[in-house]
């Protein structure tokens, strides 16, 4: 089942609808009749549901797709034959979901993955399990076996949409030929508006191959779905008055607030009115740590700052968050004294694990428009000098920021230290680079050692914590970012190993992604709760069996760099310059001290203002 | 071995007295009562899709929603249907299933009835029939109906809220119950007032068009 596809990458400059392009991937009959995004009457007509559905990817303006092929799904590839869009085919279906995913953090919009039936769309769950709790937007699109076989027990048949019901925001089984293509496009639209998320298709075989000539109409979401925008006036108000009389205000921005392309306007309220920004690790990039206002990441492995902000601030301004518990620790003593005002687009996060006095419903951007101007004009009244009020609290603050630096200790004779590498890629990089990680150890050292200044340079896994994602977000990332701009990956050894076949990919479209491997031959997160809460007992935690990921990565075409423990700063340095400069995929498999933990830690379930910042802390 | 962070142990450090309850919600020492378990009715229009029901006894079970009963049927309008589902939670849970069904794409619109709300419920119970006076004496105090009466067995219906059919079923033991079958509750909101909001619409929109 495994005619290989065309696979082409149209210069990032060069929109997929110019002619030559479309030329260059539909081959030499078709080029005249290539799909046009824009002018959705195409003069090649629809004849069969699966070109209804390329049509209505083509009307999303979608640009690329990540899939592997498949027999039930054959028909969809047949139709793509003949598209512009540019299908990159990856490795296994779980890459081409994280993929998609990446894609859609990093541009905004959804990211569209395929898969075939059965195994393909089994495969995509652990993806669209990752982009539910980290609400991306995505859809898939999976075959399946014709109608008439589901429910057989078919060869390759799984019940797709009852097995992703959970895991998705909304999911279809695409019922005819006729209306397949307005399926997709609602699917598409439902994965970008409201609260975004992956949405999925089912499309069983004889519906893709029906004949129909039903063109797709524009994609709209379901009448019934009525996402808030503006908060409730009253209520905007009601919550300016309680930030307005707060004595130690602090803003908690969540992922929400990237999603909702807000970070220009939490910018402008948090430096206007001098209120210290705690964010949580999706929001990563979403107010700049460079600021002195920037207390930058909260929870498990936040900084001890941010923490002890949380902790002791009186009125929380909660921005696009779910609470989730790796911020909040235990909730008992999340934020205790803090008066909660949480803003959400999501009716159902409001008082779902931390209770709201203050809940507003609407977009991030909008709100925070609205609580600004409440507060201006309150301002205006009786609020004078608010942004002086609160000084003693910021001196707080910028207090706490020396009192619990993120220094690391590296004496001059010990192994290399994870944290100085990624200082030293942060330092070789430019400002726009993007990050994106597998799970564990290095994901916390890629978060706290790294300046992030801008919104959707920071790409992870984090509801989910999905080890393996960091390879194929970056070959997604790849594709969304902008030509200038640099991707790196940080992973970790055993979370490399779960998905390093994607590197085909990356050799096979030269992708310049840089990917470095923060090697301590375990999976450390885990060794470091084993030695913490376990008695050392190291079970199945140590990987001294790992292969050597130069070598692997040079056989996949792509280029293999070694650091050993023992080099020297300036050597560290030299090759990850030399890695950052090749254009295309390399890999540096950095060998690090393996005894390096992360702190600071708030243990499962404890108090943020109890971070420990040494094992014997415990 | 120079392992760790500097700063001040969390020993070393002022923490805040405050707390939150369970629920996070900020405990006031004086009233830090926990919310009690309730029980009480949602209804739910939803759309006639295939997987809608599949969906919403998905996300009671993986959400660990207390559910008593869950049931469905059509609506004067052939494309929706109403689930009537009956929780047992403390106030916030009660809020977040509700908030939680209202996210299903295919769910029109939920509201949790009153307690004035009217609620039916029907149950089917065949029982020995040796002594067929007495189960009609039964059958008739709590208003039921024999929907069949054999030499050995005989099968009757009782509907009534939850309160009446429990007692029903009480009652009954006494002649030896071989199976029953319970509907779980329906329930509509009392007198003019709509169950929900997408239904008033709809029948405005008929009445004008009429």
């Amino acid at each position: 089942m495994s005619e290989q596809q065309p696979t082409h990458r149209p210069d990032a400059d060069e929109p997929a609808t110019d002619a030559a392009t479309a030329e260059d991937v539909a081959g030499e009959d078709a080029s005249a009749e290539a799909a046009s995004p824009e002018d959705g009457a195409d003069a090649r007509p629809v004849t069969t549901g699966s070109e209804s559905v390329v049509r209505a990817l083509e009307g999303a303006g979608v640009e690329h797709l990540f899939g592997v092929q498949g027999g039930a799904i054959m028909p969809v590839y047949d139709a793509l034959y003949d598209s512009a869009m540019d299908h990159v085919t990856m490795a296994h279906e779980q890459g081409a979901a994280h993929a998609a995913d990446a894609y859609g953090i990093v541009s905004g919009d959804p990211g569209v993955c395929l898969a075939t039936s059965g195994p393909g769309a089994t495969n995509l769950v652990t993806g669209l399990a990752d982009a539910s709790l980290d609400s991306d937007p995505m859809i898939a699109l999976t075959g399946q076996v014709p109608s008439s076989m589901v429910g057989s027990d078919a060869f390759q048949e799984a019940d797709t949409t009852g097995i992703t019901s959970p895991v998705t925001k909304a999911n279809y089984f695409a019922g005819d030929a006729d209306t397949v293509g307005d399926t997709v496009g609602e699917a598409f639209a439902l994965a970008d508006e409201g609260r975004q998320g992956p949405t999925l298709v089912d499309l069983p075989k004889d519906v893709t191959n029906g004949a129909t000539e039903q063109e797709p109409t524009a994609g709209r979401t379901p009448e019934t779905y009525d996402p808030p925008e503006r908060a409730d006036t009253v209520a905007i108000e009601t919550a300016a008055d309680a930030i307005a009389s707060a004595e130690r205000p602090v803003i908690l921005a969540g992922g929400g607030v990237i999603k909702a392309e807000a970070c220009d306007k939490l910018r402008e309220f948090a430096t206007e009115y001098g209120v210290p920004v705690v964010t949580t690790m999706p929001a990563v990039g979403a107010f700049p740590e460079d600021s002195d206002l920037a207390m930058e990441m909260a929870g498990m492995h936040g900084t001890g700052y941010a923490n002890m902000a949380i902790t002791h601030c009186d009125v929380l301004f909660a921005i696009g968050t779910r609470f989730d518990d790796r911020l909040t620790g235990g909730v008992e003593t999340f934020a205790p004294e803090a008066e909660i005002v949480h803003a959400d687009i999501d009716p159902a996060e409001i008082s779902k694990n931390v209770h709201a006095d203050y809940p507003l419903l609407g977009d991030a951007g909008t709100v925070i428009d609205q609580v600004h101007d409440a507060l201006d004009e309150e301002r205006d009244t009786d609020m004078a000098a608010t942004g002086e009020r609160w000084e003693d609290w910021r001196e707080r603050c910028l207090e706490w920021k020396s009192e619990y630096p993120m220094d690391y200790a590296a004496p001059d004779d010990a192994p290399l230290k994870p944290q100085f590498v990624v200082e030293t890629v942060d330092a070789a990089t430019a400002d726009d680079t993007i990050v994106t990680t597998g799970v564990g150890q290095h994901q916390m050292w890629a978060v706290q050692y790294w300046t992030y200044t801008q919104p959707r340079t920071w790409v992870s896994s984090h509801g989910l914590g999905t080890m393996g994602y960091g390879l194929p977000s970056a070959i997604g990332a790849r594709f969304a970012a902008d030509d200038d701009q640099s991707v790196v990956c940080f992973d970790g050894d055993g979370s490399f190993l779960m998905t390093l076949q994607e590197l085909a990919v990356a050799a096979r479209e030269n992708l310049d992604i840089t990917v470095f491997v923060l090697n301590n031959e375990a999976v450390g997160m885990v060794r470091q709760w084993q030695d913490g809460f376990f008695e050392g007992r190291r079970m199945a935690s140590e990987y001294p069996w790992v292969p050597d990921f130069a070598t692997i990565a040079e056989a996949f075409g792509a280029r293999g760099y070694t650091i050993d423990a023992t080099d020297g700063a300036s050597e560290v340095e030299d090759i990850v310059s030399e890695a950052l400069g090749y254009d295309g995929p390399s890999v540096v498999d950095a060998h690090i001290d393996p005894t390096e933990n992360v702190y600071p830690m708030v243990p499962s379930g404890g108090a943020n203002g109890e971070f420990v910042l040494a094992e014997e802390q415990l | 071995m120079t392992e760790g962070l500097q700063g001040p142990a969390p020993d070393e450090r002022p923490q805040p007295s405050g707390r939150r309850n369970a629920q996070g919600i900020r405990i006031d020492p004086a009233v830090a009562a926990e919310p009690e378990p309730r029980r009480t009715v949602l209804s739910a229009l939803v759309e006639n899709e295939p997987g809608v029901l599949a969906t919403i006894s998905g996300l009671v079970s993986r959400r660990q929603f207390n559910i008593e009963s869950l049931t469905v049927g059509t609506t004067t309008n052939p494309e929706t249907s109403r689930v009537t589902l009956v929780i047992e939670e403390p106030d916030p849970g009660v809020r977040q299933v509700e908030k939680q069904l209202d996210k299903v794409i295919n769910v029109i619109s939920v509201r949790e009835l009153g307690d004035d709300a009217v609620r039916r419920e029907l149950v089917v119970l065949n029982v020995h029939g040796e002594e067929p006076d007495k189960v009609n004496a039964v059958t008739d105090m709590y208003d039921g109906e024999t929907l069949d009466a054999g030499p050995r067995t005989i099968t009757v219906q009782i509907t009534g809220d939850e309160q009446k059919v429990d007692d029903a079923i009480d009652a009954f033991q006494q002649f030896g119950i071989r199976e029953l079958a319970r509907t779980g509750q329906t329930a509509l909101a009392r007198g003019e007032e709509w169950t929900t909001h997408a239904e008033e619409e709809r029948y405005e929109r008929m009445q004008t068009q009429s």
